[in-house]
C-alpha cells in the first residue's frame, strides 16, 4: 500500500499538471514510492501507482524501466553512483572506482553483505568541471580522491 | 569582460535569493514590460536584434523561434525550459539553477508573455536534486512576492511555473522526448513535423528553450538587444558559458564573449595541467567532433570559427585532453554512452550504437581486426541522417572525427594490441 505520506507527496505533483493529465505525475510517484521502499520498486508497487494515477499498468512499467534512476532489484542503503564518462575519466574516475571496489569488496551492480552500500556506474552527472564526481542519494560529491572517499564512507556508515 | 549575463550575480552573497537578485535590478525587466504593456512583437524584435542563439546545442536564433508561436491562437500554450543537461562535458545550467534561479524564472515569465503562454515547466534532470531544491525555493519566493501566479502585479497577466524532475535519460534532453517525459511517458523523441510550436506539450503550441537561453533574456531586455549583440559577434551575440573540463589546471564554468580565442579560454582555466601538453579538444560536448590541439589554438569560441575546424560550438562544453590521452580508449567510452542512451526506436541508432560500442571496445582491448576501422566508418555512415532524432548523429560524429585525426592510434592498437601512450588515469 502507498503510505499516507507518499500519497500526499504524489498529490502535490498531480496538482502541477492540468486536471486531465494526472499521468504526468508518474515519474515523481515512482521516485516517491521507491524512496519509501529503501531504493527499489516492485511490480506490486508499480501496479499501485497505476491504480492511483488511473493509468494502465503497462504504461507505468514502461516508464519504470526506461529511466535509469529506478531500480528493480534491491540496492544498498547508500547507492554510490560513480560517473565514468569522459570528463571524469580524464580525471581518473578509474581510480575512484578501483578504490571503492577495493574498500567495499563489491563490483558494479552489487550490494555489500551488510546491505549498507551498492555501487553503480552512471553516465555524465552534469558536474564535469568538478570531476571526478559521484552521486549518493540527493547529494553530489565532487573532486573525489581516496581520502575524500574514505571520509565519506565513514560518514555514511555513522549516519546509519 | 566576463560574467555579465547568467553569472552576473554569482559574486553576491546568497546570490540565489530573491533579495540578492532584486538588489541587482532583478525582476525590473518584467515589471517594466507588464506596467508599460510592451507589445510581444517589440520584445521579440529586441531579442532578434541581440542575436541570441539557443544555448542548448543547436544554436537556433531564440527570437526567431519565439516568432513561430501562434501567440494569439485560443487555448493553452506552454513555455518549457530544458534543464536536462546530460551531454557529457556540460555542466553550466546546473550553476544557473544553483546560483541565479530567479533570473531563469524572470526569463521564463517574459518568454511566456511573448509567446502567449500562461504556464511553463522547467524540466530538471533527476540527478539534480540540490539544484532542483534551490529552484523550488526560488519559485516559492517568487509566488509569495506576487511575481508568479494569477494577475501578476495587477497586470492581468497570469503565469504558473512548475518544475518537473527527470529520472535519468540523456535522450530526454531532446526536446520532443522531453515533452513526452513531462506527459508521463517513456522519453522517446517524436517525429517532426509536427513541430512543438504547433503540436507540443499535451498537443498544445509549445516553445522549448535551454536554461541559459532563457536566463539570458532579462539581461537582454534591460540592457538592450544592441548591448548584447555588441558583446559577441554579428551572428552570435552575447557572452556565453563555457564549461572547461578535463586536463586543465582550473576546470570551471567561464562566461566570456562569443568569439573569445580558445587560447584565452584555456588560459583562464589555468592552462593544460602542469607538465603536460595539449593534445586534443572536444569543443562543444561529447557529440561534437574532436579537434587536434594545435589547430584548436588558432580557433575562436564561436559557431563559424569552430565550424572552420570541422566541429561545432554545441553547448560550449570544452573537453581538454593532454598527451597522456589514449584516443581509442576515450572513443570507446563515448561510444558506450550513446549505446547505453539510445532510446531504441530507430534501427540504425539502436543497432548501430551497439556495433560502435563493441567494435571500439575490442580495438581498445587489443582484440581489433584490420577490417574494424572501416567497419566503424561504415556503421557511422549508416546512422548519419537516418534517424528520428540527433542522438544517432551525435553517436556517429565522434567516431568519424576520432578516426580522421587519430587513425594511427587505432592502427597501433590493432597492430600491437596495446596503447601508443601511457597515462596516469
Ligand atoms: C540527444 C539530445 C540531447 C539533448 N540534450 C539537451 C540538453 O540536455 N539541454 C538542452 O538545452 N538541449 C538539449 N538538446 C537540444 C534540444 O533538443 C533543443 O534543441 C534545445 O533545448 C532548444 O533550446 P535552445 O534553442 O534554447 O538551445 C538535446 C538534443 C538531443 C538530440
Ligand atoms: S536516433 Fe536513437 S535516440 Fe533518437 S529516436 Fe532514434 S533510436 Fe531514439
Ligand atoms: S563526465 Fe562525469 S560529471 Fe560529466
Amino acid at each position: 500500500m502507498i503510505s499516507e505520506a507518499a500519497r500526499a507527496d504524489i498529490d502535490r505533483w498531480v496538482e502541477k499538471y492540468p486536471e486531465e493529465q494526472k499521468q504526468s505525475a508518474v515519474m515523481a510517484a515512482l521516485r516517491i514510492v521507491q524512496d519509501e521502499n529503501g531504493g527499489s520498486i516492485t511490480t506490486e508497487m508499480m501496479d499501485e501507482v497505476a491504480a492511483y494515477l488511473d493509468m494502465p499498468p503497462i504504461n507505468v512499467y514502461e516508464v519504470a524501466t526506461f529511466y535509469s534512476m529506478y531500480e528493480h532489484k534491491p540496492v544498498g542503503k547508500h547507492k554510490l553512483c560513480v560517473c565514468t564518462n569522459i570528463s571524469c575519466m580524464l580525471r581518473n574516475s578509474k581510480g575512484v572506482v578501483d578504490h571503492l571496489q577495493e574498500k567495499l569488496d563489491i563490483g558494479f551492480g552489487e550490494v555489500t553483505e551488510d546491505g549498507m552500500f551498492s555501487l553503480k556506474e552512471v553516465e555524465c552527472l552534469g558536474a564535469c568541471v568538478n570531476a571526478p564526481v559521484m552521486q549518493v542519494g540527493e547529494h553530489y560529491h565532487e573532486q573525489l580522491n581516496p581520502e575524500k572517499i574514505d571520509r565519506l564512507l565513514d560518514e555514511l556508515r555513522q549516519e546509519s | 569582460m566576463a560574467n555579465q549575463v547568467c553569472f552576473r550575480n554569482n559574486h553576491l552573497e546568497n546570490s540565489w535569493t530573491l533579495a540578492a537578485y532584486q538588489s541587482s535590478g532583478g525582476y525590473e525587466a518584467v515589471k517594466k514590460i507588464l506596467s508599460e504593456k510592451t507589445s510581444p512583437e517589440e520584445l521579440i524584435d529586441e531579442i532578434k536584434l541581440s542575436a541570441l542563439r539557443g544555448r542548448g546545442g543547436a544554436g537556433f536564433p531564440t527570437g526567431l523561434k519565439w516568432s513561430f508561436m501562434p501567440r494569439n491562437a485560443p487555448g493553452q500554450k506552454y513555455i518549457v525550459c530544458n534543464s536536462d543537461e546530460g551531454e557529457p562535458g556540460t555542466c553550466k545550467d546546473r550553476d544557473i539553477l544553483r546560483y541565479n534561479p530567479h533570473q531563469l524564472i524572470e526569463g521564463m515569465l517574459i518568454a511566456g508573455y511573448c509567446i502567449g503562454a500562461s504556464a511553463g515547466y522547467n524540466y530538471i534532470r533527476g540527478e539534480f536534486w540540490e539544484p532542483y531544491s534551490r529552484f523550488e525555493v526560488a519559485l516559492e519566493e517568487a509566488r509569495a512576492a506576487g511575481l508568479l501566479g494569477d494577475n501578476i502585479l495587477d497586470s492581468g497577466f497570469d503565469f504558473q511555473l512548475h518544475s518537473h524532475l527527470g529520472a535519468g535519460a540523456y535522450v530526454c534532453g531532446e526536446e520532443t522526448a522531453l515533452l513526452n517525459s513531462i506527459e508521463g511517458k517513456k522519453g522517446q523523441p517524436r517525429f517532426k513535423p509536427p513541430f512543438p510550436a504547433g503540436f507540443g506539450l499535451y498537443g498544445r503550441p509549445t516553445t522549448i528553450n535551454n536554461t541559459e537561453s532563457l536566463a539570458s533574456i532579462p539581461v537582454i531586455l534591460s540592457k538592450g538587444g544592441q548591448w548584447f549583440l555588441d558583446q559577441g559577434l554579428p551572428n552570435a551575440g552575447g557572452e556565453k558559458l563555457f564549461s572547461v573540463s578535463g586536463h586543465v589546471n582550473r576546470p570551471g564554468n567561464y562566461e566570456v564573449p562569443m568569439g573569445t580565442p580558445f587560447s584565452e579560454l584555456l588560459e583562464m582555466a589555468g592552462g593544460v595541467r602542469d607538465g603536460h601538453q595539449l593534445k586534443a579538444v572536444i569543443p562543444g560536448g561529447s557529440s561534437t567532433p574532436v579537434v587536434p590541439g594545435d589547430q584548436m589554438m588558432g580557433i575562436n569560441m564561436d559557431y563559424d570559427s569552430i565550424a572552420s575546424a570541422g566541429s561545432m560550438l554545441g553547448a560550449g562544453s570544452v573537453i581538454v585532453m593532454d598527451e597522456t590521452t589514449c584516443m581509442p580508449r576515450v572513443l570507446a567510452r563515448l561510444a558506450y554512452f550513446y549505446y547505453e542512451e539510445s532510446c531504441g526506436q530507430c534501427t540504425p541508432c539502436r543497432e548501430g550504437t551497439g556495433w560502435l560500442s563493441r567494435v571500439t571496445q575490442r580495438i581498445e582491448d587489443g582484440n581489433g581486426a584490420q577490417a574494424d576501422i572501416d567497419l566503424l566508418d561504415s556503421v557511422a555512415g549508416n546512422i548519419e541522417g537516418n534517424t528520428i532524432c540527433a542522438l544517432g548523429d551525435a553517436a556517429a560524429m565522434p567516431v568519424r572525427s576520432f578516426l580522421k585525426h587519430y587513425r594511427d592510434e587505432f592502427q597501433h592498437h590493432i597492430d600491437h594490441k596495446q596503447c601508443m601512450v601511457t597515462s596516469d588515469w
